[in-house]
Protein backbone atom coordinates (compact mmCIF):
# COMPACT_ATOMS: atom_id res chain seq x y z
CA UNK A 1 0.00 0.00 0.00
CA UNK A 2 1.11 2.97 -1.14
CA UNK A 3 1.61 5.65 1.88
CA UNK A 4 -0.66 8.37 1.70
CA UNK A 5 -0.22 9.84 5.44
CA UNK A 6 3.07 10.86 5.57
CA UNK A 7 4.19 7.91 5.53
CA UNK A 8 1.85 6.29 8.36
CA UNK A 9 -0.08 3.05 7.58
CA UNK A 10 -3.88 3.67 7.47
CA UNK A 11 -3.80 0.82 10.53
CA UNK A 12 -1.51 2.69 12.02
CA UNK A 13 -3.71 5.70 13.25
CA UNK A 14 -0.91 8.35 14.06
CA UNK A 15 -2.75 11.84 13.66
CA UNK A 16 -1.26 15.00 13.71
CA UNK A 17 -2.50 16.49 16.52
CA UNK A 18 -1.39 20.06 16.42
CA UNK A 19 -4.00 21.58 13.85
CA UNK A 20 -3.80 24.92 15.54
CA UNK A 21 0.09 25.09 14.96
CA UNK A 22 -0.29 24.36 11.25
CA UNK A 23 -3.06 26.72 10.69
CA UNK A 24 -1.19 29.45 12.68
CA UNK A 25 1.84 28.74 10.35
CA UNK A 26 -0.14 28.80 7.18
CA UNK A 27 -1.91 32.20 8.25
CA UNK A 28 0.92 33.96 9.47
CA UNK A 29 3.20 35.82 7.38
CA UNK A 30 6.34 34.72 5.94
CA UNK A 31 8.27 37.37 8.15
CA UNK A 32 6.51 36.20 11.52
CA UNK A 33 7.48 32.41 10.84
CA UNK A 34 10.85 33.53 9.73
CA UNK A 35 11.29 35.33 13.26
CA UNK A 36 9.63 32.42 15.22
CA UNK A 37 11.39 29.25 13.48
CA UNK A 38 14.69 27.91 13.25
CA UNK A 39 17.01 27.11 9.74
CA UNK A 40 15.20 24.16 7.99
CA UNK A 41 11.75 25.90 8.52
CA UNK A 42 12.98 29.56 7.22
CA UNK A 43 14.18 27.29 4.03
CA UNK A 44 10.98 26.18 3.37
CA UNK A 45 9.01 28.89 4.08
CA UNK A 46 11.61 30.75 1.21
CA UNK A 47 10.58 28.37 -1.09
CA UNK A 48 6.54 29.13 -0.16
CA UNK A 49 6.43 25.26 0.86
CA UNK A 50 3.98 25.95 3.79
CA UNK A 51 2.75 22.36 4.22
CA UNK A 52 6.89 21.31 4.64
CA UNK A 53 6.94 23.97 7.58
CA UNK A 54 3.70 22.17 8.96
CA UNK A 55 4.91 18.60 8.77
CA UNK A 56 8.64 19.04 10.09
CA UNK A 57 6.79 20.88 13.42
CA UNK A 58 3.92 18.33 13.14
CA UNK A 59 2.90 17.11 16.80
CA UNK A 60 1.81 13.36 16.90
CA UNK A 61 -0.43 12.16 18.88
CA UNK A 62 0.39 9.81 21.77
CA UNK A 63 -1.53 7.49 23.82
CA UNK A 64 0.51 6.13 27.11
CA UNK A 65 -0.70 5.09 30.55
CA UNK A 66 1.75 6.40 32.99
CA UNK A 67 1.36 5.15 36.40
CA UNK A 68 -2.41 3.97 35.74
CA UNK A 69 -3.80 6.80 34.03
CA UNK A 70 -4.01 6.69 30.66
CA UNK A 71 -3.16 9.80 28.80
CA UNK A 72 -3.97 11.38 25.08
CA UNK A 73 -1.01 13.21 24.28
CA UNK A 74 0.69 15.74 22.05
CA UNK A 75 4.21 15.53 21.34
CA UNK A 76 7.01 16.48 18.66
CA UNK A 77 8.70 13.40 17.52
CA UNK A 78 12.09 14.29 19.15
CA UNK A 79 10.97 14.61 22.44
CA UNK A 80 12.05 11.97 25.18
CA UNK A 81 10.26 10.15 27.22
CA UNK A 82 11.89 11.68 30.30
CA UNK A 83 11.02 14.97 28.92
CA UNK A 84 7.45 13.90 28.44
CA UNK A 85 7.50 12.68 32.02
CA UNK A 86 8.76 15.91 33.78
CA UNK A 87 7.95 18.78 31.38
CA UNK A 88 4.54 17.53 30.08
CA UNK A 89 3.04 15.73 32.99
CA UNK A 90 4.89 17.37 35.45
CA UNK A 91 6.24 14.00 37.03
CA UNK A 92 9.55 15.68 37.94
CA UNK A 93 10.37 12.47 40.73
CA UNK A 94 12.47 10.82 37.47
CA UNK A 95 15.44 12.54 37.40
CA UNK A 96 17.47 14.11 34.37
CA UNK A 97 21.52 13.07 35.09
CA UNK A 98 23.79 12.69 32.46
CA UNK A 99 20.35 13.04 29.19
CA UNK A 100 22.79 10.17 27.54
CA UNK A 101 22.41 7.09 28.68
CA UNK A 102 25.49 6.62 31.35
CA UNK A 103 23.84 7.21 34.35
CA UNK A 104 20.55 5.79 35.17
CA UNK A 105 18.80 8.58 37.04
CA UNK A 106 16.21 8.38 34.49
CA UNK A 107 15.39 4.37 35.12
CA UNK A 108 11.72 3.91 34.19
CA UNK A 109 9.44 0.72 33.95
CA UNK A 110 7.94 0.64 30.06
CA UNK A 111 5.70 -2.59 30.33
CA UNK A 112 7.52 -3.43 33.42
CA UNK A 113 10.78 -3.75 31.75
CA UNK A 114 13.53 -1.16 33.39
CA UNK A 115 14.79 1.56 30.19
CA UNK A 116 16.76 4.77 30.22
CA UNK A 117 13.99 7.15 29.83
CA UNK A 118 16.52 9.82 28.50
CA UNK A 119 17.34 7.51 25.19
CA UNK A 120 13.48 6.53 24.76
CA UNK A 121 11.69 9.13 22.08
CA UNK A 122 8.05 9.15 23.75
CA UNK A 123 6.53 8.10 20.54
CA UNK A 124 7.94 5.01 21.16
CA UNK A 125 6.04 3.79 24.59
CA UNK A 126 2.55 4.52 22.22
CA UNK A 127 -0.02 2.44 23.35
CA UNK A 128 2.80 1.10 26.70
CA UNK A 129 2.60 1.62 30.25
CA UNK A 130 4.71 3.59 31.73
CA UNK A 131 5.90 3.40 35.54
CA UNK A 132 7.75 5.92 37.51
CA UNK A 133 8.81 6.37 40.59
CA UNK A 134 5.28 8.54 41.62
CA UNK A 135 3.99 4.91 41.08
CA UNK A 136 5.47 2.70 43.29
CA UNK A 137 3.98 3.80 46.34
CA UNK A 138 0.24 2.97 46.52
CA UNK A 139 -1.67 5.53 48.47
CA UNK A 140 0.57 6.82 51.33
CA UNK A 141 1.71 3.04 52.13
CA UNK A 142 5.72 3.38 50.12
CA UNK A 143 6.38 0.75 48.16
CA UNK A 144 8.90 -2.07 50.64
CA UNK A 145 12.01 -0.77 47.74
CA UNK A 146 11.27 2.77 48.78
CA UNK A 147 10.75 1.95 52.83
CA UNK A 148 14.13 -0.22 52.55
CA UNK A 149 16.10 2.39 51.19
CA UNK A 150 15.19 4.79 53.93
CA UNK A 151 16.05 1.96 56.51
CA UNK A 152 19.34 1.59 55.16
CA UNK A 153 20.26 5.44 54.05
CA UNK A 154 20.51 3.59 50.96
CA UNK A 155 21.36 7.83 49.49
CA UNK A 156 22.99 10.82 50.44
CA UNK A 157 21.73 13.49 48.45
CA UNK A 158 19.12 11.35 46.61
CA UNK A 159 19.29 12.76 42.82
CA UNK A 160 20.13 9.25 41.66
CA UNK A 161 17.17 7.66 44.29
CA UNK A 162 14.41 7.53 41.86
CA UNK A 163 16.18 5.64 39.15
CA UNK A 164 18.15 3.33 41.61
CA UNK A 165 14.58 2.23 43.44
CA UNK A 166 12.97 2.17 39.67
CA UNK A 167 16.07 0.17 38.51
CA UNK A 168 16.37 -2.29 41.81
CA UNK A 169 12.40 -3.21 41.79
CA UNK A 170 13.22 -4.48 38.31
CA UNK A 171 16.30 -6.31 39.29
CA UNK A 172 14.23 -8.57 42.03
CA UNK A 173 11.79 -9.13 39.27
CA UNK A 174 14.26 -10.36 36.78
CA UNK A 175 15.80 -12.29 39.43
CA UNK A 176 19.02 -10.87 39.16
CA UNK A 177 19.22 -10.29 43.04
CA UNK A 178 20.60 -13.56 43.98
CA UNK A 179 24.09 -12.29 45.56
CA UNK A 180 25.89 -9.16 46.23
CA UNK A 181 28.07 -9.66 43.06
CA UNK A 182 24.86 -10.43 41.30
CA UNK A 183 23.54 -7.52 42.54
CA UNK A 184 26.15 -4.85 41.79
CA UNK A 185 26.44 -5.99 38.68
CA UNK A 186 22.73 -5.79 37.56
CA UNK A 187 22.50 -2.14 39.20
CA UNK A 188 26.04 -1.11 37.58
CA UNK A 189 23.43 1.10 35.40
CA UNK A 190 22.89 3.44 38.15
CA UNK A 191 25.61 5.70 39.17
CA UNK A 192 25.65 7.05 42.68
CA UNK A 193 28.35 9.37 42.87
CA UNK A 194 27.85 10.13 46.66
CA UNK A 195 28.66 6.46 46.81
CA UNK A 196 25.53 5.01 48.79
CA UNK A 197 26.28 1.56 46.82
CA UNK A 198 26.49 -0.79 49.95
CA UNK A 199 23.54 0.38 51.16
CA UNK A 200 21.59 0.24 48.19
CA UNK A 201 23.02 -3.35 47.80
CA UNK A 202 21.52 -3.84 51.68
CA UNK A 203 18.25 -2.43 50.88
CA UNK A 204 18.10 -4.68 47.88
CA UNK A 205 19.02 -7.44 49.64
CA UNK A 206 16.92 -7.05 52.44
CA UNK A 207 13.50 -6.47 50.18
CA UNK A 208 14.90 -9.49 48.29
CA UNK A 209 15.20 -11.93 51.48
CA UNK A 210 12.18 -10.76 53.27
CA UNK A 211 10.12 -12.03 50.15
CA UNK A 212 7.68 -9.03 49.65
CA UNK A 213 6.08 -9.04 46.32
CA UNK A 214 8.29 -5.93 44.94
CA UNK B 1 18.23 17.84 18.83
CA UNK B 2 17.38 18.45 15.46
CA UNK B 3 13.48 18.29 14.31
CA UNK B 4 12.95 14.99 12.43
CA UNK B 5 9.76 13.43 10.89
CA UNK B 6 8.82 9.93 12.65
CA UNK B 7 6.88 7.17 10.46
CA UNK B 8 6.10 4.21 11.95
CA UNK B 9 5.41 1.59 8.57
CA UNK B 10 3.34 -1.78 10.22
CA UNK B 11 5.23 -3.79 7.03
CA UNK B 12 8.23 -4.43 5.81
CA UNK B 13 7.43 -3.40 2.02
CA UNK B 14 6.72 0.05 3.49
CA UNK B 15 10.00 0.31 5.29
CA UNK B 16 11.93 -0.45 2.68
CA UNK B 17 10.39 2.56 0.63
CA UNK B 18 11.07 4.55 3.57
CA UNK B 19 14.52 3.71 3.99
CA UNK B 20 14.93 4.16 0.06
CA UNK B 21 14.66 7.99 0.84
CA UNK B 22 17.53 10.29 1.35
CA UNK B 23 17.88 11.72 5.16
CA UNK B 24 16.20 8.65 6.31
CA UNK B 25 17.41 6.34 9.53
CA UNK B 26 15.78 3.15 10.71
CA UNK B 27 15.37 3.22 14.95
CA UNK B 28 15.01 0.42 16.71
CA UNK B 29 15.97 0.45 20.37
CA UNK B 30 17.33 3.77 19.76
CA UNK B 31 19.41 3.82 22.37
CA UNK B 32 22.82 4.25 20.58
CA UNK B 33 20.96 6.39 17.43
CA UNK B 34 18.78 8.97 20.12
CA UNK B 35 22.26 9.50 22.01
CA UNK B 36 24.18 10.23 18.80
CA UNK B 37 21.42 12.58 17.94
CA UNK B 38 21.87 14.51 21.17
CA UNK B 39 25.18 15.10 20.28
CA UNK B 40 24.42 15.86 16.93
CA UNK B 41 26.73 13.70 15.85
CA UNK B 42 23.57 12.12 13.17
CA UNK B 43 21.03 14.32 12.27
CA UNK B 44 18.56 12.28 10.30
CA UNK B 45 15.52 13.89 8.81
CA UNK B 46 13.32 11.24 9.03
CA UNK B 47 13.16 8.34 11.76
CA UNK B 48 11.85 4.71 10.40
CA UNK B 49 10.53 3.41 13.15
CA UNK B 50 10.44 -0.29 12.55
CA UNK B 51 9.08 -1.75 15.69
CA UNK B 52 5.66 -2.95 13.80
CA UNK B 53 7.80 -5.67 12.27
CA UNK B 54 7.36 -9.13 13.53
CA UNK B 55 10.79 -9.90 13.79
CA UNK B 56 11.12 -10.25 17.32
CA UNK B 57 11.14 -14.32 17.55
CA UNK B 58 14.18 -16.66 18.58
CA UNK B 59 13.40 -19.71 17.09
CA UNK B 60 14.95 -23.26 16.43
CA UNK B 61 16.00 -23.90 12.95
CA UNK B 62 17.00 -27.32 11.17
CA UNK B 63 20.50 -26.74 11.69
CA UNK B 64 20.63 -23.96 14.59
CA UNK B 65 19.05 -21.17 15.59
CA UNK B 66 17.33 -18.13 14.14
CA UNK B 67 17.49 -14.58 16.40
CA UNK B 68 15.16 -11.95 14.79
CA UNK B 69 16.64 -8.75 14.25
CA UNK B 70 14.02 -6.70 16.83
CA UNK B 71 14.80 -9.23 19.38
CA UNK B 72 15.85 -7.54 22.63
CA UNK B 73 19.57 -7.49 23.65
CA UNK B 74 18.25 -8.64 27.43
CA UNK B 75 15.71 -11.19 25.80
CA UNK B 76 18.56 -13.41 23.97
CA UNK B 77 21.20 -13.07 26.68
CA UNK B 78 17.96 -14.62 28.95
CA UNK B 79 17.18 -16.63 26.10
CA UNK B 80 17.27 -20.79 27.24
CA UNK B 81 17.91 -22.09 24.01
CA UNK B 82 20.59 -19.57 23.77
CA UNK B 83 22.58 -20.40 26.99
CA UNK B 84 22.22 -23.69 26.40
CA UNK B 85 23.42 -23.92 22.60
CA UNK B 86 25.48 -20.86 22.77
CA UNK B 87 26.28 -19.51 26.33
CA UNK B 88 28.92 -17.21 24.50
CA UNK B 89 26.57 -15.30 23.08
CA UNK B 90 24.80 -14.70 26.77
CA UNK B 91 27.83 -14.22 28.39
CA UNK B 92 29.14 -11.31 25.66
CA UNK B 93 25.45 -9.90 25.92
CA UNK B 94 25.39 -9.77 29.69
CA UNK B 95 29.00 -8.39 29.81
CA UNK B 96 27.42 -5.23 27.47
CA UNK B 97 26.25 -1.77 28.29
CA UNK B 98 23.36 -1.71 31.60
CA UNK B 99 20.47 -3.90 32.24
CA UNK B 100 18.10 -0.67 31.26
CA UNK B 101 20.40 -0.28 28.12
CA UNK B 102 19.95 -4.44 26.99
CA UNK B 103 16.09 -4.14 28.00
CA UNK B 104 16.04 -1.17 25.00
CA UNK B 105 18.92 -2.32 22.87
CA UNK B 106 18.12 -4.75 19.81
CA UNK B 107 20.06 -7.56 17.95
CA UNK B 108 20.01 -5.33 14.58
CA UNK B 109 20.85 -2.18 16.52
CA UNK B 110 23.99 -3.52 18.24
CA UNK B 111 24.89 -4.46 15.31
CA UNK B 112 24.49 -1.05 13.47
CA UNK B 113 26.15 1.04 16.54
CA UNK B 114 28.56 3.43 16.15
CA UNK B 115 31.91 3.39 17.27
CA UNK B 116 32.48 5.22 20.64
CA UNK B 117 35.57 7.15 19.68
CA UNK B 118 35.68 10.53 21.40
CA UNK B 119 36.76 12.64 18.13
CA UNK B 120 33.30 10.69 16.39
CA UNK B 121 31.50 12.06 19.33
CA UNK B 122 33.08 15.30 19.37
CA UNK B 123 31.61 17.35 16.54
CA UNK B 124 34.18 20.34 17.11
CA UNK B 125 37.28 17.16 16.26
CA UNK B 126 38.25 16.24 12.90
CA UNK B 127 36.81 12.73 12.24
CA UNK B 128 36.73 10.71 8.95
CA UNK B 129 34.05 8.85 9.96
CA UNK B 130 31.76 11.78 10.81
CA UNK B 131 32.83 14.38 7.84
CA UNK B 132 34.80 12.44 5.52
CA UNK B 133 37.94 14.31 4.45
CA UNK B 134 38.46 16.32 7.73
CA UNK B 135 40.97 13.83 8.88
CA UNK B 136 41.62 11.52 11.95
CA UNK B 137 42.00 13.26 15.26
CA UNK B 138 42.45 10.31 17.00
CA UNK B 139 45.50 9.24 15.23
CA UNK B 140 47.54 12.08 16.47
CA UNK B 141 45.28 12.90 19.63
CA UNK B 142 44.57 10.65 22.79
CA UNK B 143 44.20 6.99 21.84
CA UNK B 144 44.28 4.96 24.63
CA UNK B 145 40.57 2.92 23.39
CA UNK B 146 41.87 2.68 19.43
CA UNK B 147 42.76 -0.01 17.33
CA UNK B 148 45.56 -2.48 17.25
CA UNK B 149 45.17 -4.24 14.46
CA UNK B 150 43.77 -3.15 10.50
CA UNK B 151 43.09 0.47 10.76
CA UNK B 152 44.25 2.82 8.06
CA UNK B 153 45.65 6.32 7.73
CA UNK B 154 41.65 7.74 7.31
CA UNK B 155 40.37 6.03 11.03
CA UNK B 156 41.54 3.75 14.66
CA UNK B 157 38.54 3.59 16.03
CA UNK B 158 37.33 0.55 17.37
CA UNK B 159 33.54 -1.37 17.25
CA UNK B 160 32.41 -1.53 20.41
CA UNK B 161 30.23 -4.49 20.84
CA UNK B 162 30.20 -7.43 22.87
CA UNK B 163 27.72 -9.29 20.96
CA UNK B 164 29.25 -8.65 17.76
CA UNK B 165 32.46 -10.61 18.95
CA UNK B 166 30.97 -13.48 20.02
CA UNK B 167 28.77 -13.85 16.89
CA UNK B 168 31.53 -13.53 14.62
CA UNK B 169 33.10 -16.45 16.91
CA UNK B 170 30.22 -18.40 16.33
CA UNK B 171 29.75 -18.12 12.42
CA UNK B 172 26.43 -16.04 12.49
CA UNK B 173 24.95 -15.37 9.08
CA UNK B 174 23.35 -12.00 8.62
CA UNK B 175 20.04 -12.35 6.93
CA UNK B 176 19.18 -8.87 5.10
CA UNK B 177 16.17 -8.13 3.38
CA UNK B 178 16.72 -5.83 -0.22
CA UNK B 179 13.89 -4.38 -2.26
CA UNK B 180 15.14 -7.64 -4.43
CA UNK B 181 14.95 -10.40 -1.72
CA UNK B 182 16.79 -11.61 1.12
CA UNK B 183 20.70 -12.18 1.23
CA UNK B 184 22.61 -13.85 3.29
CA UNK B 185 26.18 -12.48 4.88
CA UNK B 186 28.63 -14.08 6.69
CA UNK B 187 28.60 -12.02 10.13
CA UNK B 188 32.93 -11.48 9.62
CA UNK B 189 31.63 -10.04 6.35
CA UNK B 190 29.36 -7.78 7.71
CA UNK B 191 31.68 -5.20 9.22
CA UNK B 192 34.26 -3.35 7.47
CA UNK B 193 37.55 -2.23 7.78
CA UNK B 194 38.25 1.73 7.59
CA UNK B 195 40.07 1.87 4.90
CA UNK B 196 39.63 5.27 2.60
CA UNK B 197 36.05 5.14 3.70
CA UNK B 198 35.67 4.86 7.35
CA UNK B 199 32.08 6.38 7.04
CA UNK B 200 31.25 3.46 5.57
CA UNK B 201 30.92 1.16 9.30
CA UNK B 202 29.20 -2.02 7.55
CA UNK B 203 28.29 -3.29 3.95
CA UNK B 204 24.55 -3.01 4.55
CA UNK B 205 23.14 -0.95 2.05
CA UNK B 206 21.13 2.26 2.76
CA UNK B 207 18.20 0.73 1.29
CA UNK B 208 18.49 -2.55 2.62
CA UNK B 209 17.18 -4.04 6.81
CA UNK B 210 18.53 -6.47 8.87
CA UNK B 211 16.01 -8.96 9.44
CA UNK B 212 17.58 -11.62 11.78
CA UNK B 213 20.44 -13.85 12.22
CA UNK B 214 21.19 -17.65 12.02
CA UNK B 215 23.95 -19.55 14.42
CA UNK B 216 24.87 -22.92 12.95
CA UNK B 217 24.91 -25.88 16.05
CA UNK B 218 28.29 -26.61 17.38
CA UNK B 219 29.97 -28.36 19.91
CA UNK B 220 31.11 -25.66 21.91
CA UNK B 221 28.76 -25.32 24.48
CA UNK B 222 30.75 -26.92 26.94
CA UNK B 223 34.16 -25.00 26.51
CA UNK B 224 33.12 -20.95 25.73
CA UNK B 225 34.18 -17.82 27.83
CA UNK B 226 33.88 -14.41 26.81
CA UNK B 227 36.27 -12.68 28.73
CA UNK B 228 35.98 -8.46 29.12
CA UNK B 229 38.27 -6.42 30.54
CA UNK B 230 37.95 -2.82 30.76
CA UNK B 231 38.29 0.42 33.23
CA UNK B 232 35.56 -0.72 35.94
CA UNK B 233 33.88 -3.81 36.90
CA UNK B 234 30.67 -3.35 34.73
CA UNK B 235 29.58 -0.97 32.27
CA UNK B 236 32.28 0.11 30.26
CA UNK B 237 33.20 -0.65 27.07
CA UNK B 238 36.32 -3.16 26.45
CA UNK B 239 39.78 -2.15 26.39
CA UNK B 240 39.96 -5.82 25.44
CA UNK B 241 37.63 -8.69 24.87
CA UNK B 242 38.32 -11.91 23.83
CA UNK B 243 35.35 -14.32 22.72
CA UNK B 244 37.07 -17.95 23.31
CA UNK B 245 35.46 -21.49 22.05
CA UNK B 246 36.79 -24.51 21.90
CA UNK B 247 35.58 -28.39 21.21
CA UNK B 248 37.77 -30.91 23.20
CA UNK B 249 37.56 -34.53 23.17
CA UNK B 250 40.04 -36.45 25.68
CA UNK B 251 41.90 -33.41 26.47
CA UNK B 252 42.46 -32.91 22.30
CA UNK B 253 41.37 -29.68 20.51
CA UNK B 254 39.59 -30.58 17.99
CA UNK B 255 38.33 -27.94 16.60
CA UNK B 256 38.33 -23.70 18.05
CA UNK B 257 37.02 -20.22 17.69
CA UNK B 258 38.49 -16.89 18.59
CA UNK B 259 37.56 -13.40 17.93
CA UNK B 260 38.79 -10.05 20.14
CA UNK B 261 37.12 -6.96 20.47
CA UNK B 262 38.14 -3.52 21.23
CA UNK B 263 41.15 -4.03 18.94
CA UNK B 264 39.63 -3.26 15.05
CA UNK B 265 36.97 -1.47 13.52
CA UNK B 266 35.34 -4.73 13.27
CA UNK B 267 35.06 -7.74 15.47
CA UNK B 268 38.23 -9.35 15.00
CA UNK B 269 38.60 -13.15 13.66
CA UNK B 270 41.92 -14.86 14.70
CA UNK B 271 41.60 -17.64 12.55
CA UNK B 272 46.23 -18.14 12.53
CA UNK B 273 45.22 -19.06 15.85
CA UNK B 274 42.47 -21.54 16.05
CA UNK B 275 44.40 -23.22 12.87
CA UNK B 276 47.28 -23.69 15.17
CA UNK B 277 45.09 -24.71 18.13
CA UNK B 278 43.43 -27.97 16.53
CA UNK B 279 44.75 -30.89 17.11
CA UNK B 280 46.87 -30.02 20.13
CA UNK B 281 46.47 -31.07 23.42
CA UNK B 282 43.93 -27.82 25.54
CA UNK B 283 47.26 -26.58 27.76
CA UNK B 284 48.19 -23.29 28.93
CA UNK B 285 51.59 -23.22 27.17
CA UNK B 286 49.56 -23.95 23.79
CA UNK B 287 47.25 -21.35 24.45
CA UNK B 288 50.06 -18.86 25.19
CA UNK B 289 51.53 -19.84 21.96
CA UNK B 290 48.08 -19.15 19.84
CA UNK B 291 47.54 -15.71 21.62
CA UNK B 292 51.87 -14.90 20.48
CA UNK B 293 50.35 -16.13 16.84
CA UNK B 294 47.14 -13.91 16.78
CA UNK B 295 48.96 -10.71 18.06
CA UNK B 296 51.24 -10.96 14.43
CA UNK B 297 50.96 -7.84 12.68
CA UNK B 298 49.87 -6.17 15.90
CA UNK B 299 50.63 -2.07 16.05
CA UNK B 300 50.14 0.37 18.61
CA UNK B 301 49.48 4.16 18.78
CA UNK B 302 50.98 6.20 21.82
CA UNK B 303 48.58 5.75 24.23
CA UNK B 304 47.11 1.75 23.81
CA UNK B 305 50.84 0.67 23.69
CA UNK B 306 49.52 -1.42 26.47
CA UNK B 307 46.99 -3.76 24.59
CA UNK B 308 49.80 -5.30 22.84
CA UNK B 309 50.37 -7.02 26.05
CA UNK B 310 46.81 -7.35 27.24
CA UNK B 311 45.99 -8.77 24.42
CA UNK B 312 47.86 -11.15 24.12
CA UNK B 313 47.25 -12.60 28.02
CA UNK B 314 43.61 -11.62 27.82
CA UNK B 315 43.45 -14.74 25.22
CA UNK B 316 45.30 -17.05 26.79
CA UNK B 317 43.06 -16.19 30.05
CA UNK B 318 40.06 -16.65 28.17
CA UNK B 319 41.27 -19.96 26.50
CA UNK B 320 42.53 -20.97 30.36
CA UNK B 321 38.75 -20.32 31.22
CA UNK B 322 37.04 -22.10 27.94
CA UNK B 323 38.78 -25.50 28.79
CA UNK B 324 38.36 -25.21 32.49
CA UNK B 325 41.67 -25.06 33.78
CA UNK B 326 40.97 -21.37 35.33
Amino acid sequence: MEDQNNGFEAEDTLQPKDNPRRDFLKKSSLLTAVALTPGVAVKAAENHLDEKIAAVFEKLSLDVTVNGTAHNLSVEPRVTLLDLLREQLHLTGTKKGCDYGQCGACTVHVDGHRVNSCLTLAMMVDGKKVTTIEGLAKGDELHPMQEAFIKHDGFQCGYCTPGQIMSAVACIREGHANSEAEIREYMSGNICRCGAYPNIVNAIQEVKTGGQQV
Amino acid sequence: MKQFQYVRPANQQSVLAAIAQPGTKIIAGGSNLVDLMKHGVMAPDKLVDINKLPLRNISGISNGLHIGALALNSQVAEDQQVKTKFPLLSQALNAGASAQLRNMATVGGNMMQRTRCPYFYDTAMPCNKRAPGTGCGAKEGFNRMHAIFGFSDKCIAVHPSDMCVALAALDATVLIQGKKGVRKLKFTDFHRLPGVTPELDNNLAKDELITGLEIPNNNFAQHSYYLKVRDRASYAFALISVAAALDIHNGIIKDARLAMGGVAHKPWRLTAAEQLLKGKPATVANFEQAAQVAMQGAKAFKDNAFKLKMAPASITEALTHAAGLA
